[in-house]
């Protein structure tokens, strides 16, 4: 049975249709990166998923006992306010909430588990520094950490290598395939970055233009959309 | 008498000494829950709930002018009717809040305009009291029940107080997930709605409960401004939590003792104390930025 299925679904807002008839399915163990141009429904998949959203039409399913408080999340764009003061060790420990249960403060294990990714994506030595005042790059790194925090089964990334320098974008990739490869987490990611896309991922989701494209990665190297898509900017 | 002596003379009065515990314990509550209504961009919920409270007050008193004759109860037994009306509109507006394809401030200040509308109408026909301007301007800005304040309604602040106090201790991990990234909270399974709904009631409940010592329109003012003063300088959520707590505490103690002295009503007295205080916080906030 799959991690996660989407059947036939539609999305979009208000009525106005962004995403038509598409059908997907994750394993668990899958790294899937969704690519496809701005504004072709990209972040409105995820959210749906991740029921921030309603479909227009169809149905996703969670299977294997899948819950929410298994899954990390990096959203593209938070509503995050401006003027709220929140130190970086705050968020990212906040990451590992859905561990708690009914425990209503954060364990031992919880606190080394939100350190030791800090120390991983490089943000350990600011750690007390208000989120706020941070740079739009640091501010990327402090998110990941935390979707990193609260991933026990499955992650979804949107564009989270937005912002980074290429060192620490280089490091985010790496880390998140160790992650896939020997922590046996399910990835879902939106990324722009196509090269990196066909890298490190197994599976691709194509959207935007129809026909959409779902498939492994060899056969998305093999077909007309990725052809395009990866060698249309030689043409 | 010097203003020490006369400040022990007051203080001699057990309601004196009960209305500076009740205040206190007001303004803890208040910056508790305050924090979390700023930060989700709900204090208006606080706003609208008050002016809510005020006619459901209204009316109640003019409902229950017999009743209250019967069981001579004062304060508890209006609450029959106030707290379940102010519980309600508490999930109401929160529901408008979350609804953005409503215009939800607009609808928010029609419904707090016309309760206080409705309140004050009922109050002027069905009144029996000759002194309508009074009544009115107590339940607006407090001050008529600080001086029968008794033992029990003290204990009832204390308990009530207490939690308060406790049920945020409780969340606080979770009400700061939920504050500061609602999006990521959800989709990692933390049940927001739910305590959405918990800050809604216990809020419509402390507004109840305040209405009586601080007057319904200045409560939303000690919910919103120690919050909004502590975010000037504070770094983490943490901080702002003790920082506002601090704040309102403080004004509220000096505030309550400056009223006793000048006899100027404690309900605004406090408030312009954390009307100060939110300038002085905002001039230091102003500086540390520049000094940095
Ligand atoms: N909250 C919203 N209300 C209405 N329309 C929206 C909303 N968010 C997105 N849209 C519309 O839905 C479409 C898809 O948006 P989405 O954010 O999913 O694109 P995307 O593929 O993630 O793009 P990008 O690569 O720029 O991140 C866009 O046309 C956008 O205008
Ligand atoms: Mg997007």
């Amino acid at each position: 049975m799959e991690l996660i299925s989407c059947k036939n679904i539609s999305l979009g807002y208000d009525g106005r249709v962004v995403v038509k008839n598409l059908s997907f399915c994750v394993n668990s163990g899958d790294y899937l990166c969704i690519v496809g141009e701005n504004g072709s429904g990209k972040s409105t998949l995820m959210k749906t998923v991740l029921r921030l959203c309603k479909p227009i039409a169809g149905e996703i399913v969670m299977g294997e006992g899948l819950r929410h408080n298994e899954i990390g999340y990096l959203p593209q764009q938070t509503e995050i306010q401006k003027d709220f003061p929140a130190s970086v060790w705050e968020i990212v420990l906040s990451g590992t909430l859905n561990r708690c249960g009914l425990c209503p403060f954060y364990k031992r294990e919880q606190k080394q588990r939100a350190r030791a990714i800090m120390e991983k994506v490089g943000i350990a030595d600011i750690a007390s520094r208000s989120y706020r005042e941070l740079s739009g790059g640091q501010q990327q790194r402090v998110l990941l950490a935390r979707a990193l925090s609260a991933a026990s089964r499955l992650i979804f990334l949107d564009e989270p290598a937005a912002g980074l320098d290429p060192v620490a974008m280089e490091k985010m990739y790496e880390l998140i395939n160790r992650l896939n490869k020997e922590d046996g987490i399910t990835v879902m990611m939106i990324s722009h970055d196509i090269e990196a896309a066909v890298k490190y991922s197994s599976h691709i989701l194509h959207i935007g233009e129809e026909p959409y494209f779902f498939g492994t990665k060899e056969e998305y190297l093999e077909s007309d959309v990725g052809k395009k898509y990866l060698f249309g900017k030689q043409d | 008498m010097n203003v020490f002596e006369t400040l022990l003379y007051y203080l001699s009065f057990s309601y004196v000494r009960y209305a500076l515990i009740v205040g206190v314990l007001i303004a803890l509550c208040s910056s508790l829950l305050g924090v979390t209504l700023v930060m989700k961009r709900l204090s208006f919920i606080g706003d609208g709930l008050s002016h809510i409270a005020f006619g459901a007050m209204a009316v109640s008193s003019a409902l229950n002018i017999s009743l209250q004759m019967a069981t001579g109860g004062g304060m508890a037994q209006s609450m029959i009717i106030v707290l379940p009306v102010t519980l309600i509109s508490a999930v109401l507006l929160l529901r408008l809040g979350e609804n953005s394809k409503i215009k939800g401030d607009a609808l928010i200040a029609m419904i707090s305009v016309s309760a206080l509308a409705v309140g004050y109408l009922v109050m002027n026909v069905f009144s029996v009291s000759s002194n309508i301007s009074g009544d009115v301007c107590g339940t607006l800005f407090g001050s008529t029940s600080i001086i029968t304040l008794t033992f029990s309604d003290l204990c009832f602040s204390l308990i009530f107080s207490a939690v308060v106090v406790v049920i945020f201790l409780l969340l606080y991990n979770r009400l700061f997930s939920a504050t500061f990234d609602e999006a990521f909270a959800r989709a990692t399974g933390l049940r927001v709605g739910a305590y959405n709904l918990l800050i809604a009631l216990v809020i419509a409940a402390l507004i109840v409960w305040a209405m009586n010592l601080i007057g319904s329109l200045l409560i939303s003012a000690l919910v919103v401004f120690p919050a909004l003063s502590a975010m000037r300088v504070a770094k983490s959520f943490k901080s702002v939590i003790i920082l506002s707590l601090v704040i309102s505490v403080c004004c509220a103690f000096f505030g309550i003792i400056c009223s006793i002295l000048l006899s100027t009503p404690v309900g605004s007295t406090v408030v312009i104390f954390d009307l100060a205080a939110f300038g002085l916080f905002s001039a230091l906030g102003a500086f540390i930025r520049r000094a940095a």
